[in-house]
């Protein structure tokens, strides 16, 4: 008991810097594999841009299925929109600069976030999952048919963006494009770390454990829920815009159900509602699909999906959240 | 004193089953009630219709003089009408802490900022200290919710409820399933209630009744068959047929 009341009165104190110092080494540790993988794949960077964009993507699921519990396999129509956004700004209105591709990515995600969220919103369980479905069908549909903008099944190329600040332009070799991909990423990140601590980052951690007593506490669950969407849509619309800055095309691939469903899968894979899971998910599924096709192109649809129930199975919590606890009892047992 | 709660002639019926009929209560800042009658009295009923969870048939809640019959449930948690829940209703992967920050930024508008720590607020961790302390739960304020006793997750129900800084309390059973041996602590929590704020306590539990309040108000079939003291309560004939025989019965027994 005398043991107990000491560590608790102990924990006040030292927990905010306790946090600040965690994410601090969070995000070094990220730079780190993103250095690493830098100096071991020179000649795969677009391989790790295309990972970054997709973790954007991720992470802003985990940040409405993870925090607030939401069900979604549509979540690419946040992404696409961005991609498209910037896309489109790039192409007809000229605007290639990197930095405002992707403020109007953020903002082309923000808007579809609202649009869905407004939809999926009206829905719980199964009927909100198939409405994410209709939605992202719908976006899907209309890029197709909006092609004198979006280049229909074709896609939208010609996308060419400036040099960043006018200094570091987009090189054959994709260094500059995975440079930028980075520092998007790390400071995303860390804006999400310091969203999820937030008062509203607790909120919505409240409403996915209970919403009625959310609402008991006299707060607006669906306005609350409907927010966290945009933010959502302005983080997956940050990675659209990432994609089409790197790759230079934007195809209806980027809006599809299918990219929904993977991103998900990534998720479940790393482990929800830490943001580190979804990092961790991407880069393995990701990582995985790649070495696996590569070695074995006939069978490595199969194998991932082997991997995917081994993991799901023995690993419930996903590969960031089992490891967590795995450390959690090892701490526990040595005390 | 000016009332800070009115039931005016609430009715509600499901299909052709009267559940609530023409039921009016008027409490005062202060007021210690509590509302008992056997199962299927229609208790949950007239909470959900105060609360704004169903809307009567007819009738009026006015609270601190204002009509809130046609606003929801959460406009009326706003405006000073906080109820505890009869199963906790907690978020397991909190700590205690962490549940009353969020009611004290909830109730001063401050949820929905998206940067910031609540640590960092003096004045809401002032005010968590000092719930925490007033309930005896500060040695535990650090804990996962889903790790600490059943006691004192009750016990942080009522400091949620007290986070919001109500005008009008309703306690749905605060003691259901405590422990006897925890029932003094969830009791002196009771007994420390603001002596401005007016409580309405549903409860079963009939030694706790006695207790808490000045005023029992018995349901049974949806009317109000007695509103009157303790003392009076048990020698009320329609009580004792509807509700209390079987009690009165065990007591005198014993």
């Amino acid at each position: 008991m005398a043991a107990v009341e000491q560590s608790s009165v102990a924990t006040p104190a030292a927990a905010r810097p306790n946090w600040l110092v965690r994410d601090l080494i969070g995000l070094a540790v990220i730079l780190a594999i993103a250095a690493i993988g830098y100096f071991l794949f020179p000649n795969n960077l677009a391989l790790l841009t295309r990972i970054l964009a997709i973790a954007l993507l991720v992470l802003s699921i985990d940040l409405v299925t993870g925090f607030c519990g939401i069900a979604t396999l549509g979540h690419a129509a946040l992404f696409g929109a961005g991609a498209y956004a910037a896309g489109i700004a790039a192409v007809h209105w000229g605007i290639t600069d990197p930095l405002l591709m992707v403020v109007i990515g953020a903002a082309g995600g923000a808007v579809a976030g609202l649009i869905s969220g407004a939809v999926i919103l009206r829905g719980h369980g199964l009927a909100q999952l198939v409405l994410s479905i209709a939605v992202v069908n719908l976006f899907h549909e209309a890029a197709n048919k909006a092609s004198a903008y979006t280049g229909g099944s074709d896609g939208l190329s010609g996308i060419a963006p400036d040099p960043i600040f006018g200094m570091f332009a987009f090189d054959l070799w994709g260094r500059t494009a995975y440079g930028f991909a980075v520092v998007l990423l790390a400071v995303v990140f860390i804006l999400l770390r310091l969203l999820t601590r937030s008062p509203f980052g607790m909120l919505c951690r409240g409403i996915k454990e209970d919403p009625i007593r959310v609402r008991a506490m006299g707060a607006s669950v669906h306005g609350t829920l409907l927010k966290m969407y945009v933010i959502s849509g302005l983080v997956a619309g940050v990675g659209g815009a990432l994609n089409a800055i790197s790759t230079q095309v934007v195809g209806l691939d980027s809006l599809s159900f299918t990219l929904s469903a993977e991103s998900l899968v990534m998720l479940v894979l790393g482990g929800t509602g830490s943001l580190y899971g979804a990092l961790v998910g991407t880069v393995s599924f990701m990582w995985f699909e790649d070495f696996v096709s590569a070695a074995n192109p006939f069978h490595w649809l199969t194998i991932v999906g082997a991997l995917l129930i081994v993991v799901v199975l023995f690993a419930p919590r996903g590969l960031y959240g089992s490891a967590l606890a795995l450390v959690d009892r090892f701490r526990g047992s040595g005390k | 004193m000016s009332a800070v709660f009115q039931v005016q002639n609430l009715r509600k019926a499901f299909g052709g089953l009267a559940v609530t009929q023409d039921v009016s209560i008027t409490m005062n800042p202060g007021d210690r009630v509590a509302l008992i009658g056997p199962n299927g009295a229609g208790k949950t009923t007239f909470v959900n219709l105060v609360t704004g969870h169903l809307v009567p048939d007819s009738g009026k809640v006015i609270l601190a003089g204002n009509d809130v019959t046609s606003i929801g449930p959460t406009p009326r948690v706003r405006q000073g009408l906080v109820r505890s829940f009869q199963v906790t209703r907690l978020f397991p992967d909190m700590t205690p802490e962490e549940h009353l920050a969020l009611a004290v930024m909830q109730r001063s508008g401050r949820t929905g900022a998206i940067f910031g720590h609540y640590q960092a607020k003096a004045d809401v961790m002032a005010e968590v200290g000092e719930l925490l302390a007033a309930l005896g739960l500060d040695h535990i304020a650090t804990r996962k919710v889903a790790e600490i006793a059943y006691g004192q997750q009750r016990l942080l129900e009522i400091a949620l409820a007290l986070a919001l800084k109500p005008k009008v309390l309703l306690l749905d059973e605060p003691a259901a399933g405590v422990p006897q041996s925890d029932t003094p602590r969830i009791e002196a929590a009771l007994a420390g209630l603001p002596s401005d704020l007016a409580v309405l306590m549903i409860e079963h539990d009939m030694d706790l009744v006695f207790r808490f309040a000045k005023r029992v108000i018995v349901l049974a079939a949806g009317a109000i068959i007695f509103d009157g003291s303790p003392e009076d309560v048990t020698k009320d004939a329609r009580v004792r047929e509807a509700y209390l025989g079987s009690y009165a019965n065990d007591r005198s027994a014993a």
